[in-house]
């Protein structure tokens, strides 16, 4: 088929969407250059200064990228596991099946900041459940909230539930879609439960599964609202991510030109290490 | 050892859904509390633990003036601006990507898949780096603090996701049937709107829902670029939390907030059992 109609498909959406962005994109390039703080709210010129000060002098901005790349992986191996085993029992027949299914799913359905905000009075260290069960199990209070290493867990069961059903959702669609023919083979052939996931179902569910994985990891490069909400970063730094720490600088420091320096550069350290990691796990989880 | 199976796998399930469960329990019995009740030891059970109130409930329906919490106009807002965003984004994504199923692009060394990638790699845009330039700009045009403001912003984060499942709903969509109606005598906007739409109903309740959850549960940008003049309901309930914490209205208000996409769940698994959405969601 050869109309020019193509274009009247193709254009409004694409020129809708490109022109959204080019402006913030060209405007936090340039204004990457510029010292635009609260001082001095100018789009004056300042050359890279803000790079060089980037790569020599924040260590802060690096901590905070290299704890996203933690607890994003985690969470998301977690969610992966968790996700695919869930998936796998409910895809088959099983008692209560819908209703496993419909509970399953009703995080993904809530709003992250506001469930944070029960999860914080559930997490609360003296007036929350969790110390009080776990107290009458005779164990100490635990500092979900005010302990550096803890607070991470904390982040991460939150993320966990969260998101695990997003993850579920795309692997039992992506079950339910499988043929049958392979599993039909495998029972004739009498495989174990066990070696029919690891020859059968795995392997077909290898591309779902690496599709399923990428989504995820871009959302979850984004932990953001949780954060906010459950340790607003705290306690010191030590639940601190990169989008956080550029929202500080950019809108509550006002550092709108360094805020801007960071965007982009974490931008493109995004861009970069989300290609590789879908190559990586492409050649990884599909043999050939 | 199947019998050992059947019991981890129950085990298993019954954990998770209490884990699930946990937070909504809580909240329910928070709601009902008094300051006496929270404040005074963990309490759990209704009438055995506490005296039950309707206190945190009642200061939703007051009017702020009485000390009430106005929760009516963010539900509203947030209502309006995710419909309004969620219906641009599906008429403009599903047009697109009609477009690039059907017909191939040419620019340079850009081909179909290059497009395919540019609207869904929109996603990996971090929030945070939109939103300051946003934060300039709207205000230039004096939309900051306006539910148009919102909308726009919306559409970047929803038409990916669009774009995304009517792509890979389209091309499953057997090209026979627009090359029929083209044969008989439809040109191709009318073979599109009458053959291929209707025949993609699943598709586009998938991508509508998709786009409904992700407008919904949004903070981000609504607190960036939003103050007083219109709120969203995450920012609103968020709100509440930094102020002295009364733990009552705060459970009541946030129940109430993610009450109504909890149905679409059942919806999803309604489609999810009849098979529909295996096919959309590949």
């Amino acid at each position: 088929m050869n109309f020019k109609h193509k274009y009247v498909f193709l254009f409004p959406g694409l020129f809708v969407l490109i022109g959204i962005l080019i402006f913030p994109i060209i405007f936090t390039i340039r204004l990457s250059l510029s010292g635009w703080n609260s001082y001095t709210p100018e789009m004056n010129f300042i050359g890279i200064t803000n790079y060089i000060r980037l790569f020599t002098d924040d260590p802060r901005f690096w901590e905070s990228f290299f704890r996203l790349s933690f607890l994003s992986v985690t969470t998301v191996i977690l969610q992966y596991v968790i996700g695919f085993a869930l998936a796998l029992i409910v895809w088959r027949e099983i008692k209560f099946k819908r209703f496993f299914r419909v509970i399953f799913l009703i995080p993904m359905m809530t709003t992250p900041v506001i469930m944070t905000v029960i999860w914080r009075t559930f997490f609360h260290e003296s007036l929350g459940p969790v110390n009080d069960l776990l107290g009458n199990l005779g164990v100490e209070p635990i500092l979900w909230l005010s302990d550096p290493v803890i607070a991470k867990f904390t982040v991460i069961i939150v993320e966990v539930w969260q998101w695990t059903p997003f993850m579920f959702l795309l692997l039992l669609a992506g079950l339910l879609s499988l043929p049958k023919e392979p599993f039909l083979a495998a029972a004739i052939d009498g495989a174990s439960p066990f070696r029919k996931f690891v020859y059968v179902t795995f392997p077909l569910m290898a591309p779902i599964s690496i599709g399923a994985i990428i989504i995820r990891l871009i959302e979850a490069s984004k932990i953001m609202d949780t954060v906010f909400v459950l340790t607003s970063g705290g306690p010191g730094t030590a639940t601190e991510t990169s989008s956080f720490y550029i929202y500080i600088k950019g809108l509550r420091e006002f550092q709108m030109g360094y805020a801007a320096t960071l965007s982009f550069t974490y931008l493109v350290i995004m861009i970069i290490s989300l290609t590789i990691i879908a190559k990586v796990l492409t050649k990884l989880m599909i043999k050939e | 050892m199947e019998k050992l199976y059947k019991f981890l796998k129950y085990t298993f399930i019954i954990l998770w859904t209490v884990f699930i469960v946990a937070p909504f329990l809580w909240a329910i019995s928070t709601s009902f509390k008094d300051f006496q009740s929270v404040n005074s030891k963990v309490t759990y059970i209704p009438w055995l633990d506490f005296e039950p109130t309707l206190e945190g409930w009642r200061v939703l329906v007051k009017s702020p003036a009485r000390g009430g919490v106005d929760i009516v106009e963010p539900y509203f807002n947030s209502l309006f601006v995710t419909c309004t965003a969620s219906l641009i984004s599906i008429v403009l994504g599903t047009l697109a990507a009609y477009a690039l199923s059907r017909f191939t692009f040419k620019a340079g060394f850009v081909r179909n898949n290059d497009i395919t990638f540019f609207f869904i790699s929109q996603r990996i845009m971090p929030p945070i780096v939109l939103s300051i330039p946003f934060f300039i700009f709207l205000s230039t045009i004096g939309l900051l603090d306006s539910l148009i403001g919102l909308v726009v912003v919306y559409i970047v984060l929803l038409m990916p996701i669009a774009v995304w499942i009517m792509v890979d709903f389209f091309n499953r969509v057997p090209k026979e049937l627009d090359e029929t109606a083209l044969i008989d005598g439809c040109n191709p906007y009318q073979a599109f709107y009458k053959v291929v739409l209707p025949n993609s109903i699943p598709g586009l309740i998938v991508a509508g829902m998709f786009c409904i959850i992700f407008g919904w549960i949004d903070f981000f940008f609504a607190f960036i670029l939003t103050f007083t003049e219109v709120q969203l309901l995450p920012v609103k309930v968020v709100a509440l939390n930094s102020s002295i914490t009364p733990w009552w209205s705060l459970s009541a208000s946030a129940l109430i907030s993610v009450a109504p996409l909890i149905i679409v769940a059942f919806v999803v698994e309604r489609y999810l059992s009849k098979g529909n959405l295996s096919g959309a969601l590949k």
